[in-house]
Formats: structure tokens, sequence, C-alpha cells
């Protein structure tokens, strides 16, 4: 008896509660022979990253994912062509299909969510094309897919799910139907037996289904590079969650202040021929930096976080200055930890070991945790203002325009003077225009004149 | 005398062995087993480990091969989705079988979630050890049948069970005795301490084992303890020992006279294994996000098997055939391993009613009553059709 018969791996929760993984890398191909437990791919979770031993010993028959997508845990990965001997019967993946889908991870602490709504949706799709053969084809399956996978939810997503019992539920699953579809005749449209026996003995199909339907069958426009489609994941995915609470929870002020940062250019470049700072990067923004340790003395309400949880305005005695940085990666904010007690010498030394870091991705989770204000130097790109978004759990961002020789009012005459214009979000929560314009003027004046410090100090 | 891990230099010179542990000030670590292999002498320890034969090493070396291969085939079964969950061992072999295997059948043994080795040398079968970890079951194996509890998931909790239980022996006036395992991360746990303050005080027959393995998750012992955590005992008028936990040979010695103890009625000791996690903390753990590489790589030249390994060379006894013979046994611990874990029926829905109470309750039967009429409504559509249709 050497029949063979062909079996799928399913992506498993590789940590407590994970809902995804990446996969790195494979480290077999299509028709590679493997032993049982040997690593066939590297797969990266939000806790790890962690090899991947095969559950059997055959040979691969298709891997399902390219490296670099993200997979939903109890998704098919690879597949493989096994001996049917007792050995591999045993280890069928038999318990892993069947509870890994319906698995719903919640466990207390990990706060994974899933998505319910994109679940009964791919239920659909399989209702829709029963006669799919059972080998998995090689090559990933068509873009097609996509639209079918993404668009519901947008549209569903706010709905609650189908009201019904647990055992019409179960019942609908076991006939393969999506209660999504089927309309509840019963109190309070409560879905009964009857309307999902209803659904299946053909009757009318909800106009959703039909759009399903449609879209399966059409071809996919593959052909031409019209359009360019990225997976939201890593940074990106963290920085879009991130923009999005701060933009929507804090509500944002800002306030523009142009200043002459003549005597600052001039300073600097005194400064850069000490022997003192030899050797050190020195750059208007370690000015900027400084400008704004020292105006914080003097407003220490920027320097503060709203914690909506306890109710409480938490005002910070220590300044994590995070500099905004543009890495490889995306957009991250490392910050300098204790910034305050920094002499200006260690201030540029710890910006530049920041930003290095930060550009070669290899910045620690704890530099980019627990900052308190943060800056972003947009003027590196020749921007004058914006309106900065705040680092989630801060309560003032400011973002440093570029350094532009501009006619100036200079001592009652117009001359060719160094301005830059300083634009400084807040959270008008817990900050107010006279405590954010207070801080504001005092950066500016500091720079405008940084001998200013000696009556700021 | 300095007792401070910190204050090295000067005082730990002289005999703090090879181990390579630094500081050591304290507490000389007692080691028999060199990490090259050589069997050193020590006055004191060596007539308790006098009768280990050959053939006896030989099947020490054999269960810490077998359950560091218990242990890949579980982490293997976890990335395979066939378990939730999995707390490797590896690296902490020697301190689990150089201790279970100075206990005696009517000892009773409280473990902590990772002795799943120790679970192994004393004959709990090999599912049952993996019942828990794959959710089908809240514990694993009747304690009694093996005189080991199951589990304990709590850090230090066992500490407690371990005492009170150590007290019922003294009330027996048996002569057995009882051990816990625990961590160095639960010495900072309030039950540890109030386990030994009650162990102290009724002189129980109980023997406290921390594997010191360096890490509580991605907490470093330096952290926790300011002093070797042997020196914790002597707050407690504990008697003491620190050991090299991967040195089979002596945690072997070092258990067998906190047991002697314990029998004569001499009370409880508190053993320091130093060992070292060379995993995760469990399959949801990545140290490399908070662990220095270097410090893998030293505790790797310190390997309990590896040394062993070396020991038998030595002394002729690690033939072709041996080496093969322990390699079959694994291999076949291996497979049925794997088959008892995915062959494992779910548990029925009505098993959790199975052990709430040892004596019938009214009020429980009630519930899975009903929970067993939910449950029939599933199976039985064609009747249950009216029913829910009129709602």
């Amino acid at each position: 008896m050497t029949a063979t018969m062909i079996k799928e791996f399913r992506l498993p929760d590789l940590g407590e509660g994970l809902t995804e993984s990446e996969i790195v890398s494979w480290k077999v191909g299509v028709g590679d022979t493997v032993s049982l437990n040997q690593i066939i791919a590297e797969v990266e979770t939000a806790k790890a990253v962690v090899e991947l031993p095969s559950p059997f010993a055959g040979v691969i028959t298709a891997l399902h994912e390219q490296p670099g997508t993200v997979v939903e845990v109890g998704k098919p990965i690879v597949s493989f062509e096994v001996k049917d001997d007792a050995g591999n019967q045993t280890a069928a993946a038999a318990p892993a299909e069947a509870a890994l889908p319906k698995r719903e991870p919640n466990l207390v602490g990990y706060g994974a969510v899933v998505e319910s709504t994109g679940r009964p949706v791919r239920r659909q799709r399989r209702l829709v094309e029963p006669a799919r053969p059972a080998e998995p084809v090689e090559t990933k399956p068509a873009p097609l897919v996509e639209p079918v996978e993404t668009k519901p939810p947008a549209d569903t997503a706010p709905a609650e799910r189908p009201r019904s019992t647990p055992p019409v539920r179960k019942l609908a699953k076991d006939l393969g139907v999506d209660l999504e579809s089927v309309t509840g005749t019963g109190p309070s449209g409560l879905i009964t037996r009857d309307d999902v026996r209803n659904f299946v003995g053909g009757g009318d199909l909800p106009a959703a289904a039909h759009e399903l339907a449609a879209q399966d069958l059409q071809p996919a426009p593959a052909q031409g590079e019209r359009e360019v489609r990225t997976p939201i994941k890593g940074v990106r995915k963290f920085t879009a969650a991130a923009m999005v609470s701060s933009a929507f929870t804090a509500p944002h002020v800002t306030e523009f202040l142009t200043v002459d940062v003549t005597p600052s250019m001039e300073l600097l470049a005194r400064l850069k021929e000490s022997k003192a700072f030899a050797g050190h990067k020195l750059t208007p923004l370690t000015l900027a930096a400084k400008a704004v340790l020292i105006a914080l003395r003097r407003n220490p309400g920027l320097n503060a976080r709203w914690d909506e949880a306890n109710q409480e305005i938490v005002q910070f005695n220590y300044v994590n200055l995070g500099i905004a940085a543009a890495t490889p990666r995306g957009l991250t904010v490392p910050n300098i930890k204790d910034a305050d007690r920094l002499a200006l010498v260690d201030l540029s030394t710890a910006l530049a070991g920041l930003t290095d870091t930060a550009r070669a991705g290899k910045t620690s989770p704890a530099d980019l945790s627990g900052g308190t204000i943060s800056i972003t130097n947009i003027g590196v790109f020749g921007i004058d203002a914006g309106t900065p978004i705040l680092n989630p759990g801060e309560a003032a961002i400011l973002a440093m325009g570029a350094v532009r020789k501009t006619p100036w009012e200079y001592q009652d005459q117009v001359a060719l003077r160094q301005v830059m214009t300083l634009s400084l979000s807040f959270d008008h929560r817990l900050v107010d225009g006279e405590q954010g314009s207070r801080f504001l003027a005092d950066v500016g004046a500091l720079l405008a004149d940084p001998g200013m410090a000696f009556a700021m100090a | 005398m300095v007792t401070d891990d910190a204050a090295q230099g000067g005082t730990a010179a002289g005999q703090d062995n090879n181990a390579g542990h630094q500081g050591g000030a304290g507490h000389n670590m007692v080691q028999l087993i060199t990490p090259a292999g050589e069997r050193v002498s020590h006055p004191e320890y060596d007539p308790w480990v006098k009768d280990v034969s050959d053939e006896q090493l030989c099947s020490l070396y054999e269960d810490l091969v077998v359950i560091r291969r218990i242990d890949k085939e579980a982490t293997a079964l976890q990335r395979q989705g066939e378990l939730g969950l999995w707390p490797p061992l590896l690296g902490q072999e020697a301190s689990q079988v150089g201790s279970v295997r100075s206990l005696r059948d009517d000892d009773f043994i409280f473990p902590s979630y990772r002795e799943n080795g120790v679970a192994y040398c004393r004959g709990v079968d090999l599912a049952d050890i993996l019942r828990v970890w794959r959710g089908a079951a809240s514990g694993g194996w009747d304690p009694y049948t093996v005189n080991m509890a199951i589990p304990q998931i709590v850090i230090g909790a066992q500490t407690l069970h371990a005492t009170g239980y150590a007290m019922g022996i003294q009330n027996d006036g048996a002569d057995s005795a009882a051990i816990v395992y625990f961590g160095d991360g639960a010495t900072s746990e309030g039950d540890v301490n109030e386990a030994m303050v009650f162990a102290a005080s009724f002189q129980v027959p109980l023997v406290f084992f921390c594997q010191n393995n360096h890490w509580a998750i991605s907490e470093p012992v330096r952290l926790q303890s300011h002093t070797q955590l042997v020196d914790r005992g002597a707050g407690f008028g504990i008697p003491s020992m620190r050991v090299d936990g991967n040195d089979v040979l002596a945690v072997m010695a070092a258990t067998r006279v906190a047991l002697d103890r314990a029998r004569r009625g001499g009370g409880p000791t508190f053993i320091e294994a130093v060992t070292y996690r060379m995993g995760p903390h469990t399959t949801a753990d990545d140290p490399t996000r908070y662990r220095d590489p270097n410090e893998l790589e030293d505790w790797a030249a310190k390997d309990p098997i590896g040394r062993v390994h070396a020991l038998l060379d030595r002394k002729g006894l690690f033939t072709e055939e041996f080496e093969a013979g322990v390699r079959t046994k694994a291999d076949t611990v291996a497979r049925e391993l794997r088959a008892g874990c995915v062959g494992m029926p779910d548990p029925e829905p009505l098993d959790v009613f199975k052990h709430v109470y040892s004596t019938p309750n009214s009020w429980l039967d009630r519930q899975q009553d009903h929970y067993s009429r939910y449950l029939a409504s599933f199976g039985d559509p064609e009747g249950a059709t009216q029913e829910e249709g009129a709602r």
C-alpha cells in the first residue's frame, strides 16, 4: 500500500492568541522531499520570529503564500504529498482543520481582536464554488479574490453580528450558509432555522451574495501596472493606527511662529569651531531641541499626558524628547531619555546616535516608548510649515521648518535674514491656547536670541 | 562573609570551580563533573553518590538525552499547531534528572510548569504530559498514581501546597518527603516566602528545589536578588546548598543530602541549582529581544549532556552500541509522544463537570442537566425546529 495523499498544513497560532503571522522565508521549494520536523519556513509573529518544523515527511507540492505575506491563522500555507501510511495518517491535519478556523483567540492580556466580519465572507466563497479541486494549485491565487476579502468588511464593519441562536448558527455552519446573507424573520430580525433552510432551498440570493458571485466570475484585471497594491503591515500599519488614534482622540490645535534665527545660525557656526564641539554633529535641530527643553522648564504643562483611563493629567518631571525619523521601514519616533539633563554637547551626541540607529533600523523598543514630547524636522525636506499630528500619549509636537534667507525686518530696515517657521501642535484637552502660545513664543525667542537662555534658565 | 554576587573579585578565587559562574563568594558551588567531563572529588558530597555505578551513570545519560528529545519534539508540535503552548526545558536537564532520580516512590513531587523532564522520569505517561498543553484537559494525570502533582502555572503557589503536604507526612509519622520545584523568579513571590516560613517553623520534611535558570521571562536574576538565591535560605533558618545545576551527579548528591535530612526529622532544605534556560520562556516568547547572545554561548559550553558524554568517554563507556541504543530510545519516545498527541481526542463538553467536586452536588447536577439539554438541541434539529421557529 504505497498510495499517496495530499496534506495541507494550516498556519497555527504560534503564540498565545495570535491571529496572523508573516511568512519571512521558505526554506524549501516545490518538489523538495522533507523529513518530519525539518525546518521549512521562517515566520514572524507579533511576538517573535520562529522556525516552522515540517509536520509531515513527504514531498512539497505547493507553497500557498509568498514570503512577505501576512497570513491569517488557519489558512493553508503549504501542501505535501505524503505516503498514505499509518504514521502520517495519525498525524492527519484533521484536528487542526477542525479547530483552527473557529478558534477566536481572546486571551486576557493579548487583546487580539478577530474581525468577525472577515470570516463569513470566506465561507461564502466556498459556497459559491463548491467544485474547487482538492489539490491546491501551485501559484498564489489570482488577485481576483482580493475584492471579496476586503470590500465587505468596509461595508459591514459597523453592523452587529446577525442575530440568531447558537443551534441556528451551528445549522448554518453545517449547511455552509453565511448568516450575514440571511434575512431574519423572527422577532427583532432574529434568524430562525426556517430562514436558514429557506435560504439554502434556492430562495432568493440577497443582493450582496449576487454581487459576490459576480465578482468571482469576473476576470482579474491583471495586465498593466496601473496601480500597485502594497499590503498594510509592519511599521506602516502601526503608524496608521497611531495616527488615527491620535488624530481622533486628541483635539489638535496648531500654531505658527516665524522667527529670524540668524543669531542662532551664527552661534551654531561659532560652536562648530570651538574645541568642545570638535567631532560633534551640530545642526539647527540641536539648537531647536535645546530651545524646546529650556522653554519646557517655564511651560511644563506641555510636557504632560492625558490619561483617559484614570481621568488624570500626568505631568512629567523629566523630558524624553522624541525625534521623528524617516527610516527605510517607515516613520519612527525614538526618544532621548531624560534629555532635559543633557548638556548641549551630550544632546548633540544623543541626537546623532538616535537618528543613525533609527536609519539603520536598529532602534530598540525601549527607545520607541515613553516619549513625552516630540520634534519633527520637516525643514530638511525644504518645507516651511505643517500641522503635525501628536505622537500618541504626548501633549505637544513641534515641526521645524526650513531655514531660508528671506527679506525681513531687521533694526528697522529690510535685510536678508535667515528665517524659520515653527509649527506647534498641542492637545487642547490639557493645553490651553495661552500655555501653547507662551511655549511657542519662548522657543521662538530662544532661537531668535540664544542669549535669552540666560534669562530663562 | 561576602554574599553579594556583585562583590566579585578577591574572595571568589580558590575553589570556586571552573563552572565559571561569576561571584559565588557566599557558597561554593558544589560540582562533581566539570564542563569538560572530568570527575572532581568533593570530600563532603562524594559519599552521597558513591553507589552510582557505571551502569546507573549510563542510564542517567539516557534520561538526559530522552528528555531533551521530548522537549524538542513538543516544541515542534507547538509550531505545528498541535499544542497551544510549551515551556522548553532545554539546558535544565541535569537539574531535573538528578533531583527526581534521587526520590523514592513514596515521596511526593510538586512541580512548576517546566518540570516535564521530571514527569517523564517519574513515569507519567507521555500523552498525559502533553494533555494540558494541548488544551485537552485541565490536568494531565491523577497525581496519586505517580505521587506527582500536575503542573502549577501560578508562580510559586505550589510551594505552599508542598509545605502543607509535608506537614501531613509529619502528622502521619511517615519517613517520606516532599520536593517542590520552582524557579529564580518565584523566590520573589510572597507564596514562596510564606511557605519557607511555615516549613521552617514546623520543620517539615520538604526540599525546596530552586532551579535558578537566570531568567524570569525577561527579568534577569540579578535584578531580583542582590544576594545569591541560596543565601535567602539562611534568613528563614533553612539549611541551604548551591549546586551546579548542569551537573547531574552534584544535583543528585545535594538532593540526597536534603532528603536524608528530611527523613530523619531534620526539617526543610533549600537547594539552588545553578543552571540556564537555553530556550525561550515559552514558545510564545522571543528571548533575542532581551538576552545577550554571548551569555548563551557561555552556557552552551557548560552543557549538562556534553559533560556526561565526555565523562563516559573517559571511562570507555561511551561505545557506539551505547550511543545507538540511546538514540533509538529517544526516537521511540519522540514517536510515541507525537502519536499520543495528535491522536488525543478532544474533551467532551460535559467533561467540564467531571472534577469540580469529589462528591455529588445538587447545584452542579442541575447545571449539568441544563447544559446537556442545551447541547442536545444541536443534535436533533427536526425536533428543535418548532421550538426555535416559534421564537
